[in-house]
């Protein structure tokens, strides 16, 4: 039987107090009215008023939410067709380095990424800015999402799809109507990861803009090395509401989704066995 | 034809985004810097013919791996990554294992939402968890607040722009990467070896360490390698935390592209920092393929 030994309820109670004091702090002092950012001066929202009439702030939240939407579509396409030819495709000439290139952005540090996409874009004689950008997040993202989908398509059966296609399916069809149901969840959570991970990166997009675009990961790198401000305090309080509120949407509808599952396969059984 | 497209569209855009910029930056490491717009020579000049690419091969040269050599700048920046790195990552095995030991051993109606729990920070944004360690660990931060208030110490600690700040830094940010494949493997840890060992006179404790800490061998490893790796190259947290005195291989790399536009030696240092990373990166392989191997 498992339960709460003092041990571990201490482990988890300091645990979780050091992932998440940091961020409560910040939400608190995020409506502090002092310019100190370390003084409490009483409650107050006029941070988060200066910051809805910041309008370098706004162009920033434009620019990240656009190319965000934009790359993180891309990249669930791409991903999502890269994570089929890596589970059904089977052999093919080329193979080994297609599945190295999928892993290796993972671990590549993203310096290295931004740096060799930049002298990419240059060496082409783009012009950098938003599209520049959104083929770096795409770039990088579409490898989250295939290894996402894979590890959904590698768990299914693959005689749904071939039933479909003896059934007279096209191969379009029988991916349209059995297999992108069935592995739905998981394109939802890699664009979804996608979307986090364009909306969240600094390093790449520095690299890959020009001064045409600006993020807000960059605007809040360039204010915060000056150190701690109340503006920014408020901006992370109104992200981190935004990834949470998100964040468990997300799992909730997921978790519902996965009971309505189990319940068609219960029913499915039964209707089987009679 | 199909299956010729579905395999060639997302082939040639890795090819073209991922492998070609990888082929650029070890060209232009083994350039020369230039006064101009890129400001790099020599470039492929492919209407040359024959002269025009013996020249290009001719015009390569490894002065700026020379250079990055005997420079000891580099040197120490190279070493003092991966002394961070290896710091920071026992730390974090050190932080994380009893979280995830609490989460493993937790009532089973509990564990979905302590795994949501973890992961939900990872979520957040990087750059707004390292911020938010600058308010409280600056001089006249929160942390040194509290301390003085508890009467702990009379005068500010200075812990940002400390290496301490970075570990803590690092820990705090790579913390899910760490619980959740140990969780993974304390979780299919069956319990009656723990029960068996106890009958047969182990304490607790001795338990504990002669079962459940190797039955979550493939979990620590995989959560070192998950940590380790990406810290090597970490540029955010020594940049925010870090100050002038902490020396790594990321903000090297990153001043010496946007500080200096020295590119060819940016290049250089981002082609060594890749052969570093190469053997933590199969070793990391191998030992996921080995666990693949054993769970199926």
């Amino acid at each position: 039987m498992r339960r709460f030994t003092w041990f571990n309820t201490t482990s988890l109670t300091l645990g979780f107090a050091f992932l998440y004091l940091p961020m409560i702090i910040l939400v608190i002092y995020s409506f502090n009215d002092s310019k100190l950012v370390t003084v409490w001066a009483g409650f107050s929202t006029r941070w988060y008023g200066e910051l809805i009439q910041n309008d370098a702030f706004l162009d920033a939240a434009w620019v990240t939410i656009k190319v965000a939407g934009i790359s993180s579509t891309l990249a669930t396409v791409l991903g999502t067709m890269a994570a089929i030819v890596m589970v059904r495709m089977g052999r093919f000439h080329g193979r080994t380095l297609f599945s190295g290139m999928i892993y290796a952005p993972l671990v590549m540090p993203e310096v290295i990424t931004g740096l060799s996409l930049l002298l990419l874009f240059i060496g082409l004689g783009l012009d950098r800015g938003v599209f520049t950008i959104i083929l770096a997040h795409t770039t990088f993202s579409m490898c989250y999402v295939s290894v996402v989908v894979s590890s959904r398509l590698i768990s299914f059966d693959t005689s749904l799809e071939e039933a479909a296609l003896d059934l007279g399916c096209s191969p379009l069809q029988a991916f349209r109507l059995v297999t992108l149901p069935i592995i739905a969840p998981a394109v939802i959570s890699g664009w979804l990861l996608a979307f986090t991970l364009s909306l969240d990166d600094l390093v790449i997009a520095s690299f890959t803009s020009g001064p045409s675009a600006t993020t807000l990961p960059m605007k809040i790198w360039s204010s915060v090395r000056l150190g701690v401000s109340p503006e920014i305090n408020a901006l992370s309080t109104l992200m981190i509401a935004v990834v949470t509120v998100g964040v468990v949407t997300a799992s909730l509808i997921s978790k519902r989704a996965a009971v309505q599952q189990r319940r068609d396969e219960q029913a499915a059984d039964r209707a089987g066995m009679a | 034809m199909r299956r010729f497209a579905l395999i060639a569209v997302p082939y040639l855009w890795l090819l073209a985004l991922f492998l070609v910029p990888f082929i650029i930056v070890l060209k232009i490491s083994l350039s020369d810097i230039a006064l101009a717009i890129p400001p790099y020579t020599p470039t492929l000049d492919l209407s040359e013919g024959w002269a025009g690419i013996r020249r290009f091969f001719a015009g390569l040269d490894f002065e700026n791996f020379r250079f990055l050599a005997t420079d000891n700048l580099y040197w120490k920046a190279y070493l003092s990554s991966l002394q961070i790195a290896a710091v920071a990552t026992l730390l974090t095995l050190l932080v994380g294992y009893p979280i995830a030991y609490g989460m493993a051993r937790a009532p089973q109606e509990w564990r979905a939402t302590l795994l949501m729990l973890v992961i939900l920070p990872f979520w957040t944004s990087f750059l707004i968890r390292v911020y938010s360690w600058m308010g409280i660990l600056s001089t006249e931060g929160y942390l040194n607040q509290l301390l003085i208030w508890a009467g702990l110490i009379e005068n500010p600690l200075t812990i940002l722009n400390t290496p301490v700040a970075v570990y803590i830094g690092i820990v705090y940010t790579y913390l899910p990467f760490m619980i959740l494949p140990i969780y993974a493997a304390l979780e299919k840890l069956d319990e009656s070896l723990l029960e068996a060992a106890e009958d047969l006179g182990c304490s607790r404790l001795t338990a504990f360490w002669l079962v459940t800490v190797p039955l979550s061998k493939q979990g620590i490893i995989a959560g070192c390698f998950l940590v380790f790796i990406p810290t090597i190259g970490e540029f955010v947290i020594p940049s925010l935390l870090g100050g002038s005195r902490t020396l790594m291989i990321g903000k090297v790399l990153w001043e010496e592209f946007f500080s200096n536009r020295d590119w060819p030696v940016a290049s250089a240092v981002a082609v060594i920092l890749l052969l570093i990373l190469i053997v933590p990166i199969i070793l990391f392989q191998r030992n996921q393929q080995k666990q693949r191997e054993t769970d199926t």
